[in-house]
């Protein structure tokens, strides 16, 4: 199909997308990579008045490394943090999921945030962010204001960006001494995750974050645990997370999964 | 700031492989659309146009990018190249292409221009790939025809080839 009729409005200023949305409200839709969006509006699943294209705003194409967080700007394209030297060393939950976004050539144009604001409850880059405890900025005409990762994502596809916010980046925590694992399970590598976990050492055990299972994104800490207390604690997550059946797999099958890759994982880092 | 009305047609310029050229589309017009409407430039396919079976694939500004996933208006100043590209000339065809043809990598030939673009983008930065990266790159097309194994058997023998020619001429 095609997209409905839409002004599309292109600029180098970030002004001028703040003045747009608080113009249109709802009516307004930003556009980064496209690799969501477009295809929600081919399918009519959004019909906006007018597409704000952000690309060409210079300021927005940055990755930024700070003391204790690395700061991605709107316009950074998943390729180019893939590519982003310090990548590894400095966010290794990232470097482990981001190649699972995706193919190579959505994420040569998708944008990390433009991942965040679809917030596909099965998608990578939603997950890693609530597994890290990142935090979402926000900008409108009126304030700036940052969202904790659990607090961003509301439900399916749902976040707590107002309509005349602009997500203009994100912040991921630097965790020092950290150790991660990353894996998922889908028909295809590339297509949206039947279930995907990131599991961490924290200070005072471990964190498992589940995608794919819940509307949102989940994580849970447990101290170290190990044997049947471990695998307990993995049951009672799986159902917490209150699977359902669909068209892709049945909500018993998601259960297992979360047992098997949430234990693996746990045990990965914890070694 | 340029802001485009919905209700009319706009003028949309780029470089079509080397090539300048111009035509009009509304805000909504798919590069895709674009390319094979209004440029009459058909080699580029069109196939599920929600950005999964890869067909429409083309590359703008040194990037993959699914045409279908595109506006015709973003790509307005780019450097865009689509299969009409590949070929050397009108009566001869690349190396790439002379491997797909060797070893049949494609039948119907529908999702071919795609995957051409993502091997011709991918080799051109990656010499000398793994069958494992081919996989994973093929990984954003889908072919109904060829099961993949011919495809992946004529990128292998594509980047040996072209390896094999450069260490040639440099000896």
């Amino acid at each position: 199909m095609k997209p409905a009729a839409f002004d599309y409005l292109r600029t180098e200023n970030v002004g001028d997308v703040l003045e747009g949305l608080t113009q249109e409200g709802g009516n307004a839709r930003v556009l980064a990579g496209g690799q969501s969006l477009m295809a929600m509006l081919n399918m009519r699943l959004a019909k906006p008045k007018l597409l704000i294209d952000i690309m060409r705003i210079k300021e927005f194409r940055q990755i930024e490394r700070k003391a204790d967080a690395v700061v991605i700007g709107a316009g950074v394209r998943q390729a180019e943090l893939l590519a982003w030297p310090d990548l590894a060393e400095a966010l290794p939950l990232v470097a482990l999921a981001l190649p699972w976004v995706g193919h190579m050539q959505t994420r040569s144009r998708g944008t990390i945030c433009g991942s965040l604001a679809h917030a596909d409850p099965s998608a990578e880059m939603p997950l890693t962010l609530v597994a890290l405890g990142g935090e979402v900025h926000l900008r409108s005409a009126r304030r700036r204001r940052r969202v904790a990762a659990k607090d961003f994502f509301a439900g399916m596809m749902l976040t707590a960006r107002a309509d005349d916010e602009l997500i203009e980046g994100i912040s991921l925590p630097i965790v020092r001494d950290g150790r991660f694992a990353f894996r998922e399970v889908a028909r295809r590598h590339g297509d949206f995750a039947i279930v995907a976990c990131a599991a961490m050492r924290t200070p005072s055990g471990v964190r498992l974050a589940v995608g794919g299972v819940a509307d949102v994104p989940t994580a849970r800490d447990w101290p170290r645990l190990e044997g049947s207390a471990l695998d307990d604690a993995l049951n009672g997550f799986a159902y917490d997370l209150d699977a359902r059946d669909d068209v892709h797999a049945t909500a018993r099958y998601r259960r297992d999964l979360v047992r098997m890759i949430g234990r693996d994982l746990i045990r990965e880092v914890l070694q | 700031m340029t802001r485009l009305k919905a209700d009319s047609r706009h003028l949309v310029r780029f470089k079509l492989n080397g090539k300048p050229v111009e035509a009009e589309a509304e805000p909504r017009m798919l590069l895709s659309d674009f390319l094979r409407h209004q440029l009459g430039a058909t080699g580029t396919h069109v196939g599920c146009e929600h950005g999964v079976c890869g067909a429409c694939t083309v590359v703008v500004d040194g990037m993959l990018t699914r045409s279908c996933l595109t506006l015709a208006a973003q790509v307005d100043g780019c450097d865009v190249k689509t299969v009409e590209g590949l070929a050397p000339s009108a009566d001869r065809l690349g190396a790439l292409q002379r491997a797909f043809r060797r070893n049949h990598a494609l039948q119907c030939g529908f999702c071919t221009a795609g995957i051409l673009m993502s091997l011709d983008h991918y080799l051109s930065r990656n010499p000398a790939p793994t069958e494992e990266e081919i996989r994973d790159l093929l990984s954003g097309h889908l072919c109904r025809c060829t099961g993949y194994t011919p495809i992946i058997r004529a990128a292998l023998e594509a980047a040996l080839s072209a390896t094999a020619t450069e260490e040639s001429s440099d000896a």
